[in-house]
């Protein structure tokens, strides 16, 4: 089988390409790049006046199989990933059972093998449980092919815990990813801290508790000599220390995700509980910074932290709704309007960020269009408007914060693995 | 002006005009309560439903007689005897109650933006009587109307609202209504009841309670809800008395005229000393009165929007 892809601008930051080119897939690999490739083909796609980029690698994700499979499947997961340009994803261990053991690595990767649509990559939980007192057994979690480990949806609370897991996960060479946040400090609060949760009566969540775990996280991770990638990192003073930590040379990556450098507190004045998430929206000097931090290099990573809720657990009142919101199906178009378009972001920078960056964080021959490599590839319209519809979502969950809104950029095909696994009406 | 709104969740969202449309409303109203016959027949054939999630006596019973003076039918339900208990959902009860032909629906709920959220999903009048620490929008305006009656004006009055700044939606409301209609609001509370950024929305945030009330026309005193159990930065009652509480003291250094409000339910000896509360500055049951006359404008002019709406669609 062989697809060949003409005439579209080729955007491969990895090997430094950024102009129009063919390529060439065989069977499951990219097989040739070049001018005018001349071949016997199966499927020829005319991709003239499109960007032809690596497929998106989101590397925090929520599949909720097993155990909540009312709210998302791998399947369903998987297939609203194709839809917006995502051929990996890194799925989160809060599952239930949670992922903290080989056994239930092995039984995850089962449910994967029968149902993934896309490349599905395993974390687990850096504690049992993700309680944070008990490790889990990163050895053989790693020998069971897990990438990461990471207790997302809550932080290690206690440091010991935590400096231990670092000093482990760096004699396993394996990435430790916080989701860093002081619990007590968030206080059962519901969004962020500040104008707006006083216009509107509800708890609010502070900076702080954000910003000094993430302070906390990287010193640990410093002192242990171990790599240390923030999750979606929501506020100005993160941004400022994960910069300053780079600058001392630790090895701390950091990403946010696409509401964070769209979307401010601001939005929540009708208390659409689609736009309450963990963190939550800041404020527009927020927004500015993690816009500034993924411009200078602070901020590697877009990731969508795709986290489906039912409607049940959204359409009710504000206090009492799920933290987290759909996105595998808007980060990529959500980028190209919000950071593309307006000149913040090019091409090569944008495709480090959703793909080339990601895959090497994580370690995975993904994220690139090398030849020999996998063929993973989304061919884009920047310019296709379109409206996020409830009705059109592929997700088993509806909760968009992006609903109703036109973007501007769309994945027109996404290839798989050598196959069309989607393509745009 | 044309009243063309079919709820009413709050007062940050109207404008100057339509409070002062209400307030003139139910100055209309109140003269009905001076007749022997306190009841008019504007809502005859309505049915507004007091749908009330937290325990309230005097708000509902407020809306209650209100509701009855315009000749509507009321139905009072309460937690303890609904099916909120079985798990039906806020919106659910909602629909039900609008599939039983109901007209308006008053709405006490103990969680920020419940009644917001109600307005959205059902096509029949919602009306907030109290969303979680959000806003309260018929006690300002009750408020406003009290003032206005006592001072012949709101504009440039200056108003101090004094207690649990952070928890309240009473404080809300007023800040929205006070400052849309000119008055220099001042908030007094112990510090950590001070909610952030209060200053944005357009008020000055008094030193201590001297420096609240120095210079005001007007002290509107929150209730303390020391119940309340998450909240264990709370200060001592006693403390909060020595501290907030309105003395027959304090008074005699701030205007002579001063009006003093208080939404009830008081606790004396707390929030203010019982000489304050019964003593000649005191509107509090004039603010009761009052309360009628507004819930009854507030109702009657939903309803109406929602009939004018209604006959634009045919």
């Amino acid at each position: 089988m062989r697809i060949l892809i003409k005439d579209g601008r080729l955007v491969d930051p990895a090997n430094k390409i950024n102009q129009v080119l063919d390529i060439l897939t065989e069977d499951n690999k990219i097989f040739r790049i070049g001018r005018r490739i001349d071949a016997k083909t199966d499927i020829t796609i005319d991709a003239g006046g499109k960007v032809v980029m690596p497929g998106i690698v989101d590397m925090h994700i929520h599949l909720r199989e097993p155990g909540r499979e009312d709210k998302e499947t791998i399947f369903s997961g998987t297939k609203s990933a194709l839809k917006g340009g995502v051929t990996s994803v890194l799925a989160m261990p809060n599952t239930s059972p949670c992922i903290d053991t080989p056994e239930g690595v092995r039984i995850l990767k089962g449910l994967i093998a029968k149902s993934a649509q896309a490349n599905v990559f395993i974390s687990a939980a850096i504690s049992k449980n993700r309680l944070g007192k008990v490790l889990t057994d990163a050895v053989k979690l790693k020998k069971e092919g897990v990438v990461a480990l990471t207790d997302d949806g809550s932080s290690v609370s206690d440091p010991q815990t935590l400096l231990r897991a670092f000093k482990k996960a760096k004699e396993q060479k394996t990435l430790i990813i916080c989701h860093s946040e002081d619990h007590a400090l968030s206080n059962n609060g519901s969004i962020n801290l500040g104008l707006m949760s006083t216009r509107l009566g509800l708890k609010g969540i502070p900076r702080e508790s954000e910003y000094k775990i993430v302070q906390r996280d990287i010193e640990l991770a410093e002192k242990a000599k171990a790599r240390v990638h923030i999750a979606h990192v929501s506020c100005k003073e993160s941004v400022n220390i994960i910069s300053r930590a780079k600058r001392r040379g630790v090895a701390v990556t950091a990403e946010t995700a696409p509401h964070y450098f769209a979307l401010t507190e601001e939005e929540l004045s009708g208390y659409d509980t689609n736009l309450k998430m963990k963190p939550p929206l800041r404020t527009k000097e927020d927004m500015e910074a993690i816009r500034k931090g993924l411009k200078e290099g602070t901020i590697d990573v877009i990731a969508s932290d795709h986290a489906p809720h039912t409607e049940n657990e959204k359409d009710i009142e504000f206090d009492r709704a799920e933290f987290g919101v759909i996105g595998l199906e808007t980060e990529l178009a959500v980028s190209i309007t919000e950071l593309l378009h307006p000149g913040l972001l090019d091409w090569p920078e944008l495709v480090e960020k959703l793909c080339f960056n990601p895959a090497k964080i994580l370690g995975l021959n993904k994220g690139t269009l090398s030849v020999g490599r996998d063929a993973d590839i989304v061919i884009v319209s920047p310019d296709k408007e379109w409206v996020v519809q409830k009705e059109e979502i592929v997700s088993k969950s509806r909760n968009s914060p992006f609903l109703n809104r036109k973007l501007k950029g769309a994945a027109l095909y996404t290839i798989c693995g050598g196959k069309i696994v989607y393509e745009a009406a | 002006m044309n009243w063309t709104r079919k709820d009413l969740l709050g007062l940050e969202e109207l404008t100057k005009e339509e409070i002062e449309f209400i307030i003139s409303t139910a100055e209309s109203f109140k003269e009905v309560q001076t007749r022997e016959i306190k009841k008019v027949p504007a809502l005859r054939g309505k049915t507004v439903v007091n749908l009330f999630y937290e325990p309230s006596t005097r708000t509902r019973v407020s809306f209650e007689v209100a509701a009855k003076r315009l000749s509507a039918d009321v139905i009072n339900i309460a937690t303890e005897t609904s099916s909120v208990k079985k798990g039906e959902t806020l919106i659910d009860t909602g629909l039900n109650i609008q599939a039983l032909k109901a007209d308006v629906i008053v709405v006490r709920h103990n969680y920020s933006g419940a009644a917001v959220m109600l307005a959205k999903h059902l096509d029949i009048s919602i009306v907030n009587a109290g969303d979680g620490w959000h806003e309260h929008p018929t006690q300002a305006l009750l408020d406003i109307l009290t003032l206005k009656e006592k001072l012949g004006r709101v504009s440039g009055l200056n108003v101090s609202i004094v207690g649990d700044i952070a928890h309240s939606r009473v404080a809300r409301s007023n800040i929205w209504g006070l400052t849309k209609l000119g008055a220099n609001v001042t908030v007094c509370a112990p510090a950590m009841l001070v909610p952030p950024a209060i200053e944005k929305l357009g008020v000055r945030v008094a030193k201590n309670i001297d420096d609240a009330l120095r210079q005001a026309d007007a002290v509107n005193v929150l209730r303390m809800q020391f119940e309340r159990d998450d909240e264990n930065a709370f200060p001592k009652q006693l403390d909060y008395f020595k501290n907030f509480g309105i003395t027959k003291e304090r008074l005699l250094k701030a205007k002579k005229n001063i009006v003093v409000m208080h939404p009830g339910p008081l606790n004396r000896g707390i929030e203010m000393s019982s000489d304050v509360a019964d003593g000649p500055n005191s509107v509090i049951l004039e603010q009761v009165t009052n309360g009628i006359a507004v819930r009854m404008a507030v109702l009657f002019l939903v309803a109406q929007a929602r009939d004018n709406s209604d006959q634009e669609k045919l």
